[in-house]
Order: structure tokens, then C-alpha cells, then sequence
């Protein structure tokens, strides 16, 4: 392990190769790597239909976990700001489409205003005005947030907004578990629509009954799963939309990039760090409900844990992006299911937080981070 | 000059004995309950920690929430030891930890040596060595500890049972802070090469980790008395408000020494300007690692105090939620300052432990998370320097300029701040003569 250190010597030899190739460190990533895809490799041989209905579970979270990534990594890339509160803000969403469903039956609106029509389709239409009551009123409230906790800290130090942001976490949480704002009880959330599954397999789609075991070999999929999966998606395009062509994104990306010049340019530099927050926090409205639907037990820390995942995600992804932050979030979505089913199920959270630091010690500023200068 | 010095020293110690001794007559004599004999102990405790975590963030700039997980090591260690002890009578815990910590920190220092000599190798190969190197003195620490546990025990038990009682616990909080600074040094070899931000999110991850481990301690990992997410009982309660004041007084001492030092000076310069710090020939990867190792050592005392305070121990306490409270503790007292910080985690006690349960209205007691953010917010808005803004104690004083804190909208990393010439001015300044943060601070926004 000492290997010689000739000064002039024109070819490297063996040891110095080891040296400068950086063998030994890749070694180890090699290794660990190659026991993990071999696990899930013989997994996947072993039963197929297992795997794969992991991996659509993992894609469930994923894109779950990418609405609320998205809203870290958007006020980070304009701000600069790690904002904490944003897990709670998940949880405001939670609880507003739940008051907004099981007090005033917002979804079912439609569905008493013309009797007539199609329940599916007046559900959905129920559903995605919860979705777009969630957004709003989560959009408002951090917005309100931004102006009255953030704003004045614009010029302090970076650390000082991180306090702040830890601060309003804290606060929304323990006003939330108030007597009479959320309580501190678990409350469990009624889903706006019946939930239906289907099993796919080699004899086809067919729809389960509940009660009836599912055909062996089948794969499950519940109009959850789609529902999530096509709203986060449009979503995101509509996001992608608003950055990439309207003039209000291409002002957030202006102020991202250089915030001083875009002021001299006549952007209104506040108003967009406060539209940032809004939409950001839409999306993680629109994620509390969807969450919700997923996973129906809503309490006031409930934002917490998929908000550090999604945080994790968006870090992996390479924060400041928002391409990155949906592939971190798929992959975190993957790492967290199938560890959990593969490796080791007490251990997922560890696994998957261990995954963030070996993707920075290779990719320092995440998958899609931009490498940067050290700052001098 | 010196014998300015030496009476600031002599002053600040006879306060500080005269302080610790005040507050053990007023329990002696019961004037203090032990609720707030408690709400001190844990302010201690939390000073300790967090003179380790200025000593990371406030002096070396390296933004870490990683704290909290080498308490959480430092807690469980001890305890531990502690539990055995008196549970088994017998030395296991302390033979194991002693020598795998002693074992370890030998080949630390010897492949340290050693891979100093190759020039060019990279952090995540350095990390595996280092790795393999731990894995098998684990192993021979245990191996070796076995003959090694049945003369111990005798020997200690040759001391009065109460003494006994004291060296095992004295002896079980040095080895909790070696293993968690030895933790700290493994883990950080990869992660101090990150940058800011991305460093604290890997030490947030470091936390996290710890506590899925502690979750799992009994079925994984075999440690059947910590009981896993079921919560450790049985630690003995001998963190007495001696031992923890003690060991403040101590770490608040090594803090100022180092700080005074040329490594406390080489340790701050890296916080200025890494890249002017390198060109001074200072070894930047060397102190980060120095500052991160130092303060993590601190934290993994201070969790061992805690453990014998509490005498209770549950992974939920090392949620990577509560590792912000020593940030927030840290933020108050003023980066980069001894007397604040001290100030501030006693302060912090008392707020929250203290007055917050005890003023709050009948019928308002579970609005003490809700007034205590409140305040947080109201904190940061009217005093962000800290709570005493940079004012150090005469003995604290260091003459080195206050921390310069960038505004939140600069950008980190790929826009250079033009920095204003006036900010330059502290660093040239008489030495002896402490700058207070504003003027530093001043300059630097202008």
C-alpha cells in the first residue's frame, strides 16, 4: 500500500496508479454497487411480479415526493433559502382538502348540482377542484408567509432565514395541534372517490373485488396510483410551462441567475421570490392531498418525514433544478420501496440517506447540479 | 499585557467556581427543586454541544447538523457502559469502548501517517483505508477485550462502590466523546470535501442515519439493553450539576485555548477565506477536519452527561428535528461567540424548559411550541447577531475579526460577491483590540 513516488518516472506504476485513478475509493462504490444490483437482479429473476409491483410502488412516493421537491428546490434556486417550512405546508394541504372534503363536500359538488351526470365524471371534477381549494389556500398561505417572516430578513444573513424557516415549521406544526386548529390526534381522511384496483398479469386487466385474492403473478394498480401519477405529471408540465414560456418564469429564472441585475432590469424582484414561494407551496398543497389519498392518516406532523425525503430528493437531484428535482425524487421513490423489500426493511431510511451521500461524494452538487466554483 | 491576561483568567475562573459552588449549595440546601435543578444540568449539556458546533459552524464556517447524531453516539455509548456497570457489575462496556476507542485512535494516527506520505489520494479512497481499518480493530478490540473484562472489573471493584461508581462514569463520558470524534472523523473524511450547504445536508443525512441505527441497536446490531425504538432504561442518574460543570468549564477553557493558538487562528482563517488560507500554506482540509473532530468530541461528551441526566434514552430524542435546536442555540448566542453561546443554551433552557411550562395561562400549555417559535422569529429579527451581539468575557476575548455572515440573496457559489474593500480592514487591524460584529458586519453589507 506505499507505493513508490519516483518524481520523474514517465509511466505510473502500479501504486501510483491506484493513487491517481482513485481505484481504491471506486473499489468500494464498485463493490457496495455491485451487491446491491445483484440482490435486485436475482429479486427480479426470483418473482417478477413482485418487483415489479415494488418498483409501481416506489413510483407512487416518487412522484409525490417530486410536487414537494419541487417547491424546495425552486425557493432554494431563487433564494437560496433551505425552507423548512415547507413539509408543513404539505401538511396544510393535507388538512385543508380534508376539512374542504368531509365538512363541505367540496367533491361532491358537481355531483349535487347536476344529479344527472356521470359519477365519474363529477367526482373527478369534485376531485380536482379539492385539488385546486388545496393549491390555493396553500399558495395564500405562504405567500402571507414569505411577506411577513422571510421579506424582512432579505438582507440578513443566510443563516438567520433558516432559523426563520425552522421557526414558521415549528409553528405551523404546533398551531396546527391546537384544540381547535387540527388537534393533535390522528384524523383519518376520506378519499373524494371509491378506490378501485386492477390486477394485471398474463390473464389481463381485470378489476379486483375487495376481498378476492388477486390472480397469482399479477401486478396491482389502483386508480390511486393513476390519479397520482397523472396529476403530479401535469403538474409538472404545467410548472415546466409557466418556467420555460411565460414571462413570469423566464423573470424567476432571471432573478435566479443574478438578482441585482434583474432588479436593474425591471423586474419586480420581491414580487417574483413571493410568486416562487406561492407556487411552490401549490405544489406541495397539491401534494398534501395526494399524499393524503395515498397514505389516509393525517396528523399535524405528518409532513415531516416525507418532507425531509423529498428534501433529500431534491437534493440528490441537484438542488436549484427541476428536471433533478423529479429524477431524485423517482429515485428516492425506488430506494426507499425496494430496500425496504430487498435489503433490509427496519434499515430503508438509513439506505436511502446513505444513497444522498454517496451520489454527492461522486456528483458533489447532485445529479444534475450545476458544479460550481468554491467560493473564494 | 500579561498581567492583564493573567488577572482576566484568574477573574473568569474564580467567577466560574464561585458560580458552580453557589449552585451546588443552593441544592445542597434545596433551594433549588430539581426541576430546575434539571433545567440547568440539560442547559450545561447543551452548552457543551453547542460550543462544539461554533466550533464547526462559527469558527471554521462549516455549516454542520450532523451535532445531534454524535451526541446521540456520545449518549448511547455511555450509557451503555454506565448500564452495565451497574446492571451486570461488570466492566464490559468500559473495557470494550476504552480499548476499541484506544485501539482505533493508535491506528488512526499510524495510517494517518502514513497515507500522508501519498500525495494525490482521494477523500473516498482515504475513507475506505480508514474504513477497513476501524471494521478490524472492532473486532480485535473485542476480541482482545474479552480477557481483559474479569481483571477490570475486579480492580475497580476494589475502589469503595461510590467512587467506583465515578471512574466508570468519568472514564465512559472520555471514551463516549473519542468514539463519536472518531465517528465524526471517519464520516467526515468523505463529506468535509463538500461544499456549504451540501455539507449540511450530508451531516443531516449522518444524523438521520444514526438514529435509524439506534432504532434498530437491539435486532440489528445485537446491544439487547439498548432496547432499540423501545427506549434505553436503567441509566444510572449520576450527571450531576458537579460533573456537568465541570466538564463546561472545561470545554470552554480548551475552546479559548485552541482559539488563542495559532491552530484556533489557521482554524478561523479557513472560515474567511479558504482560498487566501491555502495560500498562507495553511491545510485547509486539515483544520475543517481538525475543527469537525474537536467538535464532535464536544457533542459526544455532552450526550454522554445527558444520558446520566436524563436516565432515559429513546431514539426519538435524536430525531434530526431536535438537531436544529442547537443550531438555533448556536444562531442565538452569535456565531463565532464563547460567552453568547454558553448564555444561550442556558438561556434556551430556561425559556423552554423552564418558563415556558411554568407562565404559560391554564388551558395554554400546549402553546409552548407555539409561543416558542414566536420568539424565534422575533429573535431573529431584532437581535440577528446574537444575544449579546459579540460581547465576549475579557478571559474569552480573541483577537480575531467577528464572523462575516453573508446576505441571504447572495448567490453561493458560481457569482462571486464583490466584496467591499472596507471588510478587509478588521483582519488588518492592531491585534489585541476585538473588533465588535457590527463593525464588521457593517462593513461587509455596505
Amino acid at each position: 500500500m506505499k507505493p513508490s513516488l519516483a518524481t520523474t518516472a514517465p509511466t505510473l506504476t502500479i501504486g501510483q496508479q491506484i493513487i491517481h485513478k482513485r481505484w481504491i475509493g471506486k473499489g468500494l462504490l464498485v463493490l457496495l454497487s455491485v451487491v446491491v444490483i445483484w440482490r435486485l437482479v436475482t429479486a427480479l429473476i426470483e418473482n417478477p411480479s413482485v418487483f415489479v409491483q415494488q418498483v409501481v410502488n416506489g413510483l407512487q412516493s416518487g412522484f409525490v415526493y417530486a410536487l414537494i421537491a419541487l417547491g424546495y428546490t425552486m425557493v432554494y434556486g431563487i433564494v437560496k433559502l433551505i425552507n423548512f417550512a415547507h413539509a408543513d405546508v404539505l401538511m396544510v394541504g393535507s388538512f385543508t382538502s380534508y376539512y374542504a372534503i368531509s365538512r363541505f363536500n367540496l367533491h361532491l359538488w358537481l355531483a349535487n348540482l347536476a344529479p344527472t351526470l356521470s359519477p365519474t365524471i363529477s367526482l373527478l371534477v369534485g376531485t380536482i377542484t379539492v385539488l385546486v381549494f388545496a393549491m390555493l389556500v396553500c399558495a395564500l398561505m405562504a405567500f402571507t408567509i414569505e411577506r411577513t417572516a422571510y421579506k424582512p430578513l432579505r438582507n440578513a444573513p443566510r443563516i438567520s432565514a433558516l432559523i426563520t424557516a425552522i421557526g414558521v415549521s415549528f409553528f405551523l406544526e404546533y398551531f396546527g395541534a391546537l384544540d381547535f386548529v387540527f388537534t393533535p390526534n390522528f384524523i383519518s381522511f376520506k378519499r373524494p372517490f371509491p378506490v378501485t384496483t386492477w390486477a394485471v398479469g398474463p390473464g389481463g386487466i381485470q378489476a379486483l373485488e375487495s376481498g378476492v385474492a388477486p390472480p397469482p403473478g399479477s401486478v396491482l394498480f389502483s386508480n390511486i396510483l393513476v390519479i397520482i401519477i397523472v396529476s403530479s405529471l401535469l403538474l409538472l408540465i404545467l410548472l415546466q410551462y409557466i418556467v420555460k414560456r411565460t414571462k413570469v418564469g423566464k423573470a424567476m429564472r432571471a432573478v435566479a441567475y443574478d438578482k441585482p441585475t434583474a432588479r436593474l432590469m425591471g423586474i419586480n424582484v420581491d414580487g417574483i421570490i413571493s410568486i416562487t414561494f406561492a407556487i411552490g407551496a401549490a405544489l406541495a398543497g397539491a401534494a398534501g392531498l395526494l399524499y393524503a389519498i395515498a397514505f389516509p392518516q393525517i396528523v399535524f406532523w405528518m409532513g415531516i418525514i416525507p418532507g425531509l425525503k423529498a428534501f433529500i430528493a431534491a437534493v440528490l437531484g441537484g438542488i436549484g433544478s427541476i428536471p433533478g428535482a423529479l429524477v431524485g425524487a423517482l429515485i428516492m421513490g425506488q430506494a426507499e420501496v425496494l430496500s425496504a423489500a430487498y435489503i433490509s426493511t427496519p434499515m430503508r431510511d438509513a439506505i436511502a440517506f446513505s444513497l444522498l451521500i454517496i451520489v454527492l461524494l461522486v456528483r458533489p452538487t447532485g445529479i444534475f447540479g450545476e458544479p460550481t466554483l468554491e467560493k473564494a | 499585557m500579561l498581567k492583564r491576561m493573567d488577572r482576566n483568567t484568574l477573574v473568569f475562573l474564580a467567577g466560574s467556581v464561585f458560580v458552580i459552588l453557589l449552585v451546588q449549595v443552593l441544592i445542597s440546601i434545596n433551594v433549588l427543586n430539581s426541576f430546575w435543578l434539571t433545567i440547568l444540568r440539560i442547559g450545561g449539556v447543551m452548552g457543551i454541544a453547542c460550543l462544539g458546533l461554533n466550533l464547526i459552524y462559527g469558527f471554521n464556517g462549516q455549516f454542520s447538523l450532523g451535532q445531534w447524531g454524535f451526541f446521540a453516539i456520545g449518549a448511547y455509548a455511555a450509557a451503555d457502559v454506565t448500564y452495565r456497570w451497574v446492571n451486570d457489575h461488570s466492566a464490559s462496556g468500559l473495557v470494550i469502548l476504552t480499548l476499541g476507542v484506544l485501539l482505533t485512535g493508535l491506528v488512526f494516527v499510524l495510517l494517518g501517517r502514513q497515507l500522508a506520505k501519498i500525495r494525490g489520494l482521494d477523500a473516498l479512497s482515504a475513507f475506505s483505508l480508514y474504513l477497513i481499518a476501524v471494521i478490524a480493530t472492532g473486532f480485535l478490540s473485542v476480541f482482545l477485550g474479552q480477557f481483559l473484562i474479569a481483571p477490570v472489573t475486579g480492580l475497580i471493584n476494589l475502589l469503595p462502590a461510590a467512587l467506583g461508581m465515578q471512574v466508570v462514569f468519568f472514564l465512559a463520558i472520555i471514551g463516549a466523546g473519542l468514539l463519536a470524534a472518531e465517528a465524526s472523523f471517519l464520516l467526515g473524511l468523505p463529506v468535509l470535501t463538500l461544499g456549504s450547504d451540501y455539507f449540511g445536508i450530508a451531516t443531516l443525512a449522518i444524523t438521520v442515519i444514526v438514529k435509524v441505527l439506534l432504532d434498530n441497536s437491539d435486532t440489528l446490531f445485537g446491544f439487547v439493553e439498548m432496547k432499540g425504538a423501545r427506549g434505553m432504561i436503567g441509566i444510572p442518574k449520576i450527571g450531576s450539576w458537579l460533573w456537568v460543570s465541570i466538564f463546561l468549564l472545561a470545554t470552554i477553557v480548551v475552546v479559548r485555548n485552541l482559539l488563542q493558538s495559532s491552530y484556533g487562528r489557521a482554524i478561523v482563517s479557513v472560515r474567511e477565506d479558504e482560498i487566501a488560507a491555502k495560500a498562507m500554506g495553511i491545510d485547509v482540509a486539515n483544520f475543517k477536519t481538525l475543527s469537525f473532530v474537536l467538535g464532535s468530541l464536544m457533542a459526544g461528551v455532552a450526550g454522554a452527561l445527558y444520558a446520566h441526566i436524563n436516565g432515559f434514552l429513546h431514539p426519538n430524542t435524536f430525531n434530526f428535528i431536535k438537531s436544529f435546536d442547537i443550531l438555533i442555540i448556536v444562531v442565538f448566542g452569535g456565531l463565532g461567540s464563547v460567552t453568547g453561546t454558553v448564555a444561550a443554551a442556558f438561556a434556551w433552557a430556561l425559556v423552554l424548559e423552564g418558563f415556558l411550562r411554568l407562565w404559560l395561562p391554564p388551558g395554554f400549555e400546549t402553546w409552548r411550541y407555539v409561543v416558542y417559535p414566536l420568539l424565534l422569529l422575533l429573535m431573529m429579527l431584532l437581535r440577528p447577531k446574537g444575544l449579546f451581539g459579540g460581547y465576549e468575557l475579557p478571559f474569552l476575548r480573541h483577537s480575531m475579526p467577528a464572523l462575516r455572515l453573508k446576505p441571504a440573496t447572495a448567490a453561493i457559489s458560481n457569482q462571486a460577491e464583490p466584496r467591499p474593500a472596507s471588510a478587509e480592514a478588521p483582519s488588518e487591524s492592531t491585534p489585541g483590540i476585538t473588533l465588535s460584529q457590527e463593525d464588521a458586519q457593517s462593513s461587509s453589507e455596505g
